[in-house]
């Protein structure tokens, strides 16, 4: 059983908390993502977890072992780096039998697994090259064979795919969900890409400033985001954020902001009522504003003047000025569109999302 | 939170798989106690250990194989009317001033030199290192065989050239002896510094000289906007460590003249030698390299304080 | 403009350089040239008209032949290899934990003692010989060749430190990481991964340590009493003159012999002695 609790755990440094309250369950098998912006402590969790990192106060537990005092070389886990961290002087074969090595597996066994490894990855017939001579993609790949050939009980990743240009990203998340699949192994993965977290993920804990903001499976962080944070930080390009007021009138709700007055659909009205004459901080999605086709009833529709045309190729993205403030929408690709024309947008119900403008909570 | 609906097992069966001295050594503490005990424990019986029994010595009026009491500072009062160990003083000031000042002249000239690309510019860095890299005593010893009154090639030379009319007494002129003991100490010099600030030079991105040489800038002041404050961390630590190595010099003036002619080139170092080594008064030759040392001191401190404020930026 | 520039860079280059080279290698031929001089050529005063002080036409091997069979010329090279080869491996012994220590591993004074041992190097040797043969008599090690192989060790592990510890500096510490996730202990790791990549550091660090060892004086001066127990420099210093009468044929064939050893591993590590230069001033 290759669960992974993390209890209360907290890093600090000095008076500073890197790591405040963190708590999560990782289940057997699951692949987790740790995402966050540089500095939320998402290494730092991983590298508690890991033994790199002492702990300030609370508890790691990796199977059914407390593991808060074992040196990382007892805890049976593996690591894949964003630098790789293979060893220069080695070959390839010694990168990926030296753990073996270390702990004393026999020649016979060492070779089997590493011959395994190294056909699941394809790097079968750079075994003798040292690392210097292989290139990003396949060095990335030696590095995930060093930690298979292990058979550990949980795979630790930090951003192993960050150092790679775009288009080898892309593959290699591919390959690695596959892995993954193949494999079997409690993964705990950490990135600061929320694309790489809502596609790796089975489940996603979003993290800032050393405090966890939420933790789902990635749909729902996208469809049902905790607070303000995780709004603007999955999904791309991100969410619009606008600052409206709620105002009563005659028994329904309307959220008068800058540029727009819009009726707050009767489905979420409930749980603003209380918030009537109050500031609130709204969002909608660029991917759910639509152009306006007289279908829309009108009162989830406003004008807006073209600023800017992004032709993506998959897309459109159009900015908009929107009374004093600027939006994002994106539009499908046949979508005539100018720079200076006046149009009229509507948003779809169900994808308005309301904020404290306080607390930053969803509403 | 899920309950996890079993027993969580603290790690004893795991922990107890290392012997005591694996975990100790996992600590980062002890290890680095392990690892840094020899080189302490060997500094501390011939650094440490010498010097305060030098301390010690040079505060008693031990001879050699005689033991002697204390007698406070009499040694170094002593000293402050000895008028040898004046000249001493001196001497080694200048010598270390003017060796100092030509060596990083010379040396940042040569390094100018050598940071341009020509053929054999590999080899010949390699061999302007060798007066840096042979024996002193050995390379020293030619200078001396150079110098030799009647048989100086040095002299020949200038002589065929028309310069001098009579033989130079390089080593046994006490006005000329102490210049031929400079002149020896600046050619062993160049070197080191000439690499060393080639090295630093070679720091300095080309693209500073380049924007200098288009805002319109000679090479005379692109030396001393550009290259000259970049290059003066290196210059400095080069500089300090250079001081500190002339100041107790001892090798060169032993071959060359033994501290004569009538003490001209007489050094703290050559001279702690021959009262404590040669005369065998151990308490006052170890006064005398002590008296090195507040000046060392000093130099050292500098070069502290350099480092840890470039260190800050 | 062609001329021009030509004639600048005859001026401000290849003749200032040259007379550098010309400056800084001359006393070696000189070296040399006096080494196969014979005797009635090398003792012609320079005022004599048949003074020929750049070659000679007569080469012989007299003074070599002298060196080496009628002194102790051989022993002394022995002397000097061998105790600078055993100060050499002490010192990195010592150095290359130390270094590790201070650069890739978090203690309590671990600035101060950093500091402490890089001051230990600046504290020159002229300073402490006097007591130091004192200690030196009183463990009874005085004219043996324990005398230098183990106070040498005492300017060369400072160097040495400092030197590989900006070798460590610049290796990662994901990699040290990796290999202890992998299994490997503290221990380990030091050994199976940091130190082979130090490799070209250690290789800097020994070449320096052995250059610094070789050319040691004051203590093997002082230290070194009977003939047969001296060393290269100590050697010819003290039994290639009798009196007041140089034997320069044979000190010149001394000191040329003498530089071989280490000119010749020079020769080979010229890069490693650079950067063994270079990196003990940059720290």
């Amino acid at each position: 059983m290759a669960q992974v609790l993390i209890q209360n755990l907290n890093k600090m440094y000095g008076d500073v908390y890197a790591v405040k309250d963190v708590n999560i369950d990782i289940r057997d098998k699951e692949f987790l993502v740790l995402v966050g912006p540089s500095g939320c402590g998402k290494t730092t969790t991983l590298r508690m977890v890991a033994g790199l990192e002492s702990i300030t106060s609370g508890r790691v537990v990796i199977g059914d072992v407390v593991v808060n005092e074992l040196p990382p070389m007892d805890r049976d886990i593996a690591m894949v780096f964003q630098n790789y961290a293979l060893y220069p002087h080695m070959s390839v074969y010694d990168n990926m039998a030296f753990g073996l090595k270390m702990r004393r597996v026999g020649r016979a066994e060492i070779a089997k697994r590493v011959q395994e490894a190294a056909n699941l990855l394809g790097i079968q017939d750079y075994l003798n090259r040292k690392p210097r001579q292989l290139s990003g993609g396949q060095r990335q790949r030696v590095a995930l064979g060093r930690a298979i050939v292990r058979h550990p009980q949980v795979f630790l990743f930090d951003e192993p795919l960050s150092n790679l240009d775009a288009k080898l990203r892309v593959q290699m998340r591919v390959e690695l969900k596959k892995l993954h699949n193949r494999l079997n192994t409690t993964a705990i993965y950490v990135t600061h890409d929320q694309v790489e977290a809502m596609t790796l993920g089975d489940r996603v804990v979003v993290m800032r400033g050393g405090l966890v903001q939420q933790v789902s499976e990635p749909m729902e962080l996208y469809n049902s985001p905790a607070n303000r944070f995780v709004a603007g930080f999955i999904g791309s390009p991100a969410m619009n954020f606008t600052a409206v007021r709620l105002r009563d009138a005659a028994g329904s709700l309307q959220a008068d902001g800058d540029g727009f007055c819009i009726d707050v659909p009767e489905e979420i009205a409930p749980r603003l009522r209380r918030y009537a004459g109050r500031d609130v901080t709204m969002g909608i999605r660029p991917e759910d504003l639509r152009l306006a086709n007289g279908r829309h009833p009108p009162g989830l529709c406003f004008d807006a003047v073209v600023e800017l045309v992004e032709r993506l190729g998959a897309e459109i993205l159009l900015d908009l000025k929107v009374g004093q403030q600027t939006m994002v929408a994106s539009v499908e690709r046949t979508v005539c569109a100018k720079r200076g024309e006046k149009l009229q947008f509507a948003l779809r119900p169900e994808r308005i999302h309301f904020f404290d403008t306080a607390s930053e909570a969803a509403i | 939170m899920a309950a996890t609906g079993y027993a969580l097992s603290e790690p004893h069966a795991r922990e107890l798989r290392h012997g005591t001295v694996t975990r100790m050594l996992e600590d980062e503490r002890w290890l680095a106690l392990v690892l840094l005990l020899p080189t302490l424990v060997l500094l501390a019986l011939f650094i440490a250990y010498p010097f305060v029994k030098g301390v010690e010595l040079s505060l008693t009026d031990t001879k050699v194989g005689v033991p002697g009491g204390f007698v406070g500072l009499h040694n170094f009062a002593a000293l402050s009317n000895d008028t040898i160990f004046r000249t001493a003083v001196w001497n080694t000031f200048v010598y270390t001033a003017v060796t100092t000042v030509f060596k990083l002249a010379l040396g940042l000239w040569l390094a100018l030199l050598l940071n341009r690309h020509f053929k054999g510019k590999a080899m010949t860095r390699a061999f302007i290192l060798l007066p840096f890299i042979i024996p002193t005593v050995l390379s020293t010893f030619a200078w001396k065989w150079m110098f030799d009154p009647t048989f100086s090639v040095i002299n020949w030379t200038l002589y065929q050239v028309g310069v001098i009319h009579s033989r130079i007494n390089w080593l046994g002129d006490s006005e000329l002896a102490l210049i031929s003991v400079i002149i020896v100490n600046i050619w062993r010099g160049v070197p080191f510094y000439a690499i060393s600030l080639l090295a630093g030079l070679q720091t300095i991105n080309p693209e500073l000289h380049e924007a200098a040489a288009i805002d319109g800038a000679g090479p005379w002041q692109r030396f001393w906007q550009v290259t000259w404050p970049l290059l003066l961390p290196v210059t400095i630590v080069v500089v300090l460590f250079s001081v500190i190595q002339t100041f107790s010099d001892f090798q060169l003036v032993y071959v060359l003249t033994g501290g004569g002619p009538a003490n001209s080139t007489q050094l703290f170092a050559t001279y702690a030698y021959q009262i404590g080594v040669g005369t065998g008064l151990l308490s006052q030759g170890a006064a005398i390299s002590l008296a090195m040392f507040p000046v060392l001191l000093l130099v050292v401190i500098v070069q502290l304080l350099y480092i840890r404020r470039v260190e800050t930026h | 403009m062609v001329e021009g520039g030509k004639w600048r860079r005859w001026v401000f280059f290849y003749i200032p350089l040259g007379m550098f080279v010309f400056v800084l290698l001359f006393p070696f031929y000189w070296m040399l040239v006096t080494t196969f001089r014979p005797d009635n050529e090398l003792y012609r005063p320079w005022m004599a008209p048949n003074y020929t002080p750049f070659w000679t036409l007569h080469p012989t091997l007299d003074h070599i032949r002298y060196l080496l069979g009628e002194t102790l010329f051989g022993t002394w090279m022995l002397n000097t290899l061998i105790i600078s080869i055993v100060a050499t491996a002490i010192s990195l012994l010592c150095g290359l934990p130390a270094g590790y220590a201070l650069s890739r591993l978090k203690f309590p004074f671990a600035g101060s003692l950093g500091t402490g041992i890089f001051i230990t190097y600046l504290v020159p040797q002229t300073l402490l010989f006097i007591p130091l043969a004192d200690i030196i008599r009183n463990f009874r090690l005085g004219d043996t060749p324990w005398a230098l192989i183990l106070t040498y060790p005492s300017f060369l592990i400072p160097f040495c430190t400092w030197l590989l510890m900006g070798y460590f500096k610049a290796i990662p510490k994901e990699l040290e990481e990796c290999a202890r996730i992998d299994g490997a202990t503290r221990w380990k790791a030091m050994i199976y991964i940091i130190f082979p990549i130090a490799v070209p550091g250690i290789l800097s660090a020994g070449i320096f340590a052995f250059t610094l060892s070789w050319n040691e004086f004051i203590y093997a001066l002082v230290f070194l009493s009977s003939p047969a127990q001296k060393t290269v420099s100590v050697g010819v210093t003290s039994e290639l003159i009798r009196g007041d009468v140089f034997f320069w044929g044979a000190l010149m064939a001394g000191a040329l012999l003498g530089s071989i050893p280490v000119a010749l591993i020079y020769s080979f590590f010229v890069e490693h002695y650079v950067a063994g230069l270079t990196g003990s001033v940059k720290g």
